[in-house]
């Protein structure tokens, strides 16, 4: 892995169509970070990731990522976003996180299969290497998507909601490997619904629940916020309805 | 009993000369369709490259407008229509808040008109039957050569996006995060698949050409698991498909396109019903095992 940079943020504003969805936001991520992004429903935090990841380009302003190479920033987007009947093992499936070495038309030999199933071994899923994607669970697959992330030896990490509908035994491995992804000196940003799994384990936090974007550390910004919890609890609610 | 085999079976191939060259230009055409086909399928497109056979139409027409039966002014009309359509529905559901199968529709719909009209404007209707449903027997040398050209085109250029292609069916959020070339591979595939249609319509027909890249694909889906399998399959299919159709239609004196055509239909309903990956059969027999 490379050093990752800061990522500076400059009078960000982010859309769709005729739509603004984050407006003149401005922060500095600091390399090595842990950073959870909170915030309600349509708030602007995954669109915040993508435009970080660059399948977003800014209305205004700019992200400056140090020169570091797209290849160096990994993304995990929401899982509702891949189609899970398209008939591809979970091993290829994480063999695609070898893209960075292998690009379009590199092979994959003994010793890059061999990296593949150290991946899925770590995230236990080895024994479901041959099985298609859509023949596992929401949970396993999440796993799935994390090996494939341990493959991409990325700097930089956005994950977008990763641990929704996990139960807590999948959502506790997942976040240790969240940890120890900061331990080695990745910078970790991921959108996160659960406040106290923020308050436990997001040193800081990006909170997208006032008027502007405020970056700071969790137990200031989430120490005692009615309103912050009443946000959340809401949005549990609506992905209840919505489920 | 070996003499019977071969007297039906391989007998008027060996006799007639436009019996060979129809088979040759079939077989080519499976070839290419084959794998084109599964990734349309995969990638849910069915229905918009049956939009996308009516929509080379005007092009094909315009080709005839100008040169007659000329297959290469055909040809060319065709594919620069098919693509001008697919670049038109890509920038509609852009810029517009249309989605790209609707956009799809109305262009064909506009399309298949068109290309009537401009037929009837100078042929009768015995050309727009050739140009609509192809004549398989009136094959020859040079569209032989097309075919068999686009065929070669279109495995060497699968070949060379098939890591993006397949990850851009099923990730495409991912792909855009590793590599730029999500675009490019899906442009180049839609490509593709007009370039088959448009060699499929000398053969069978614009409206028919679709069913060679479809029908193998859909049945394929019922007996093998993974892309490169499932692709093999459909080109397999295909090629049967092909052969028998065109036996049949030599028997019994029919109109090749369509006969082929049913034959990769029954083909698609015989898996439906039988294949071992869910097939109805095979679905209605595990349930009766856990009952």
């Amino acid at each position: 892995m490379m050093r990752p940079n800061d990522i500076t943020i400059r009078d960000l504003s982010l859309g769709y169509g005729l739509r603004i969805v984050v407006q003149g936001m401005s922060c500095r991520i600091a390399a090595g970070s842990l950073t959870a992004v909170v915030g309600p429903n349509g708030a602007g935090k995954s669109t915040l990731l993508r435009a970080v990841a660059g399948l977003l380009r800014p209305r205004k302003g700019a992200i400056d990522t140090g020169g570091m190479a797209a290849r160096q920033i990994a993304y995990l987007p929401q899982q509702a976003d891949i189609d899970r009947t398209f008939p591809i093992r979970v091993q290829d499936m994480v063999a695609l996180g070898l893209w960075p070495e292998t690009g379009v038309f590199g092979g994959i030999g003994r010793g890059r299969w061999r990296k593949v199933h150290e991946a899925l071994d770590r995230v236990g899923m080895l024994s479901f290497a041959a099985r298609d994607i859509g023949a596992i669970s929401v949970g396993q697959f999440q796993r799935v998507q994390f090996a494939r992330l341990l493959l991409q030896d990325a700097s930089v990490i956005l994950l977008d909601e990763p641990f929704t509908a996990l139960d807590a035994a999948t959502t506790a491995d997942l976040l240790r490997m969240v940890e120890s992804w900061h331990d080695e000196g990745r910078t970790v940003l991921a959108v996160i619904h659960d406040l106290e799994q923020v308050r436990a384990t997001f040193p800081l936090c990006l909170s997208f629940m006032g008027q502007a974007p405020v970056l700071g550390p969790t137990r200031v910004l989430l120490a005692h916020c009615p309103l912050c919890d009443r946000s959340a609890a809401d949005d549990e609610e609506d992905g209840g309805r919505a489920a | 009993m070996t003499a019977w085999i071969w007297q039906t079976f391989c007998a008027p191939f060996e006799e007639f000369l436009f019996l060979r060259h129809s088979l040759a230009a079939v077989l080519a055409l499976a070839l290419g369709c084959g794998p084109v086909g599964t990734f349309l399928v995969l990638r849910r497109m069915s229905l918009m490259g049956d939009a996308l056979s009516h929509a080379v139409l005007p092009g094909v027409a315009a080709g005839f407008l100008i040169s007659g039966f000329s297959l290469a002014a055909m040809t060319i009309g065709g594919f620069l229509a098919g693509l001008t359509v697919v670049v038109v529905c890509g920038l509609l559901s852009r810029f517009t808040p249309l989605r790209e199968d609707a956009s799809m529709a109305a262009l064909y719909l506009i399309s298949l008109a068109l290309g009537v009209l401009l037929i009837t404007m100078r042929g009768n209707s015995m050309d727009l039957m050739h140009v609509l449903f192809g004549s398989i027997l009136a094959v020859d040398g040079p569209s032989l050569v097309l075919v068999a050209s686009v065929t070669t085109a279109t495995l060497l250029t699968l070949a060379v996006i098939y890591r993006p292609l397949v990850t851009e069916c099923f990730d495409p959020g991912f792909l855009r995060a590793v590599s730029g070339t999500g675009t490019t591979a899906h442009i180049l595939f839609m490509a593709l698949v007009a370039l088959n249609l448009v060699s499929g319509f000398r053969a069978l027909g614009t409206l028919m050409a679709v069913g060679l890249l479809v029908l193998p694909a859909t049945a394929a889906r019922f007996w093998a698991r993974q892309v490169w399998s499932q692709a093999l399959t459909a080109t397999l299919l295909a090629l049967l498909s092909g052969y028998v159709g065109l036996l049949v239609s030599f028997y019994w004196n029919m109109p090749s396109g369509p006969t082929i055509i049913l034959t990769a239909g029954c083909c698609h309903v015989l898996s439906l019903i039988m294949g071992p990956r869910q097939g109805m059969l095979t679905q209605y027999l595990c349930r009766a095992k856990t009952a």
